[in-house]
């Protein structure tokens, strides 16, 4: 009990102070929405190869956004020099972590929504009639995603090129995921939906959230000792 | 103890003679391939090592966690710096065996593709080793690294496999082990063996130079003091 109300004091934490300036939300709205733009023009935006494609632009486009909120995961302690404040404070390490984490699923979610929506909208994709097993295969995905890359987010605030590190890091351990989301979701889109691919990559999707949710738990306090 | 390295070094000079010599005169030319077959050995063995060295990071590193001691961090890291050359020399061989054989440079079927992400792991985990200054942290912080990596590889491994048995892939590449004459054998192992000795030899010397290192340190270190005191 107490260390569940050890990781919502943290969450509500990140969620207050980014609720004060909002500038991951911004930034990872406007960069996805940079990123769509690009995608319009490096492929012929018509329908067919848009069937083929489209959900790997479409995670393409999270996974780059995503980044750019992960990086900035300690960029407050770091700033403000509170990082030994928190550390010092009563609450265990591993709070610290899923505090975060979760704050990092929530603010990417939220991101991952609206440039959802912009991408049915420039792409002419419609997301709507599967958005049930979307929704599902988002959030294990973005769980996932954000699970590794708290903690890696972690691991090199420590550097010298934290904002390089990260994606250094971080892309190469995420591939299983990438993979998956990509794969459920292209199953999830075609008509009709492959149910056995779909529910496959998502059994992949889960067992990859539960090891990489538990490893780092176990981890975290060795990556923030000093 | 300089006997024994000596003698090491001997042993992995002879091995890898003989291995020569098995794989161009003893091993027979393969029927189709022809000579080209010949990178087979170097490739399947600097493989070898090269999976075999990610996992003797990950050892030390969890070792260097639980316990700790400075001395699994250098073996880690000199374990890490072997091991990636020897993954180096499997993906440029790889290609340059392929393009003969298969008409392609490169595929991306589960085994080079974790061969591929391995290897990225293992200079993701030299980076940090260059970018953290603090040296404790920077041992915890690639312990952990390498931990994650080891763990994410044959996850990796699995999903590459699973998506392409899904979507059949036009075959390129019958498993290279199966049905090797005899002769071959002997010269793939004697490769492997000289490959495996070549990779403890030069993780010692590795070790060695690391340790030689921090005794530098700490005599410029004493040197100072005494002239700061001497002033």
């Amino acid at each position: 009990m107490k260390f569940f109300n050890q990781t919502t004091t943290v969450l509500m934490k990140e969620i207050l102070s980014e609720y004060k300036t909002k500038d991951v939300l911004i930034s990872m709205l406007l960069f996805g929405l940079l990123v769509i733009l690009m995608f319009n023009f490096a492929f012929e935006p018509d329908s067919e190869e848009i069937r083929n494609f489209g959900p790997g632009l479409l995670w393409m486009t999270f996974i780059f956004s995503g980044l750019l909120g992960m990086n900035r995961t300690f960029a407050g302690e770091k700033e403000n020099k509170v990082l030994e404040g928190l550390m010092l404070s009563p609450i265990s390490w591993n709070s610290i972590y899923l505090g975060k984490m979760l704050a990092n699923l929530l603010f990417m979610l939220l991101a991952e929504s609206i440039i959802l929506c912009l991408f049915s909208l420039f792409f002419n994709y419609a997301i709507w009639p599967r958005i049930e097993w979307m929704a599902i295969i988002t959030f294990l995905g973005t769980l996932g995603f954000s699970a590794v890359g708290t903690l890696l987010a972690a691991v090199s605030m420590n550097t010298r090129m934290s904002e390089v590190m990260l994606p250094i890091l971080l892309l190469p351990l995420a591939l299983p995921v990438i993979l998956s989301v990509v794969l459920a979701t292209t199953a999830n889109f075609s008509t009709p939906t492959d149910q056995n691919s779909m529910i496959f990559w998502i059994k992949v999707l889960i067992a990859y959230d539960v090891i990489f949710i538990t490893v780092p738990l176990m981890l975290f306090d060795y990556v923030l000792e000093e | 103890m300089v006997l024994l390295r000596k003698i090491h070094g001997s042993l992995t000079l002879l091995t890898m003679m003989g291995a020569l010599y098995a794989i161009f005169v003893i091993a027979p030319r393969e029927l189709t391939m022809g000579i080209v077959q010949k990178i087979f050995y170097f490739h399947v063995s600097a493989a070898w090592i090269g999976f075999f060295g990610i996992y003797v990071v990950f050892f030390c590193s969890l070792i260097f966690l639980i316990k700790g001691g400075r001395q699994w961090d250098i073996r880690a890291a000199s374990a890490a710096e072997v091991g990636v050359i020897f993954f180096t020399l499997n993906l440029v061989s790889g290609p340059i065996w392929a393009k003969p054989v298969w008409g392609i440079w490169w595929t991306w079927d589960a085994r080079l593709t974790t061969s591929f992400i391995l290897w990225l792991i293992y200079l993701g985990y030299l980076m940090i080793r260059r970018l953290v200054e603090n040296p404790e942290q920077r041992a915890r912080l690639s312990a952990v690294v390498s931990i994650l990596g080891s763990i994410d590889a044959p996850i990796v491994y699995m999903a590459n496999r699973w998506w392409r048995t899904q979507h059949p892939q036009p075959v390129v590449a019958g498993d290279s082990n199966s049905g090797l004459h005899p002769d071959m054998q002997v010269a793939l192992l004697l490769t492997l063996l000289a490959f495996t000795m070549l990779f403890f030899y030069l993780w010692k010397t590795r070790i060695n130079l690391e340790r030689a290192r921090e005794d530098v340190d700490i005599l410029q270190q004493t040197v100072q003091y005494h002239i700061k005191e001497a002033r």
